[in-house]
């Protein structure tokens, strides 16, 4: 016999609360990303020429920086989200999926700061 | 792994549009993935000079590219198009079998559509010759 309360048996023992944490995170990002990722791809579209002086006045060009930013930003994580399912969903092998996950996270962090760093570089390199 | 039932697999479906509107937004994510590295590519060889992206540049304009990037804004589109009919089910609309059908067809002509104007602003013929 237990000497245990019935509320201590049960404390601790229900869900953590994050059983839709991705699903969230996957339709706020996705609702971000519809005016991020039009706005990245008209301003793309409509840019006269490729070179690298057009380039570099685009860039720092009044919010291009802050929205680029953004869109690798927000980009990034709902990739990540998403390609994470895929690999849920396929790869069945409990070490390969491990393995699979962990390149995944870690090749988004590092697109996503690469991307970053990249933007403030040339966004800001006349001023530094 | 411990055996728990599992939720049914692509192999238990009827084949039809609305299951292929569904495979092909998943396909165009993973299609747009790959093209994030891409993106990435460009902004780091941006941000390594003048010399370093006209050498980036060279290679990002050749043929090849061409059609990834076609194929990217396709999958752009489409991914977009879909993604909006999934957060419009999320508000609990759309979800009738009639009306989930004609939204298939719609987002199917609407991306063919806008993919074609994108298309031909990104490979009409003297564009971005600078």
């Amino acid at each position: 016999m237990s000497l245990r309360a019935p509320l201590g048996r049960v404390l601790g023992r229900g869900s953590a609360k994050q059983g839709v944490h991705h699903w969230w995170l996957q339709r706020l990002t996705s609702v971000a990303l519809v005016p991020l990722s039009i706005g990245f791809v008209v301003s793309l579209l409509a840019l006269p020429a490729l070179d690298y002086a057009s380039l570099l006045g685009w860039m720092r060009q009044g919010g291009t920086g802050l929205g680029l930013v953004l869109f690798v930003l927000v980009a990034a994580r709902h990739s990540q989200l998403g390609v994470r399912v895929v690999i849920e969903d396929y790869v069945h092998a409990n070490g390969l999926k491990t393995l699979a996950l962990v390149i995944v996270d870690f090749s988004h962090v590092l697109g996503a700061a690469a991307a970053v760093f990249a933007i403030l570089k040339v966004a800001l390199g006349g001023r530094l | 792994m411990p055996e728990r039932p599992l939720s049914p697999h692509l192999s238990v479906y009827k084949f039809k549009y609305t299951l292929a509107t569904s495979i092909l937004n998943r396909f165009a994510g993973l299609v747009l993935s790959a093209g994030f590295v891409l993106l990435v590519y460009w902004l780091v060889a941006l941000a390594s000079g003048a010399r370093a992206y006209a050498q980036a540049r060279s290679i990002l304009s050749l043929g090849v590219f061409k059609l990834l990037y076609a194929a990217l804004l396709a999958a752009f589109v489409y991914h977009l198009a879909a993604g909006i009919r999934h957060l419009v089910w999320d508000t609990g609309r759309g979800l009738e079998r009639a009306t989930a059908q004609r939204s298939a067809w719609l987002i199917g002509a609407v991306s063919v559509v806008v993919t074609l104007i994108l298309a031909y602003c990104l490979l009409r013929p003297g564009a971005y010759t600078r």
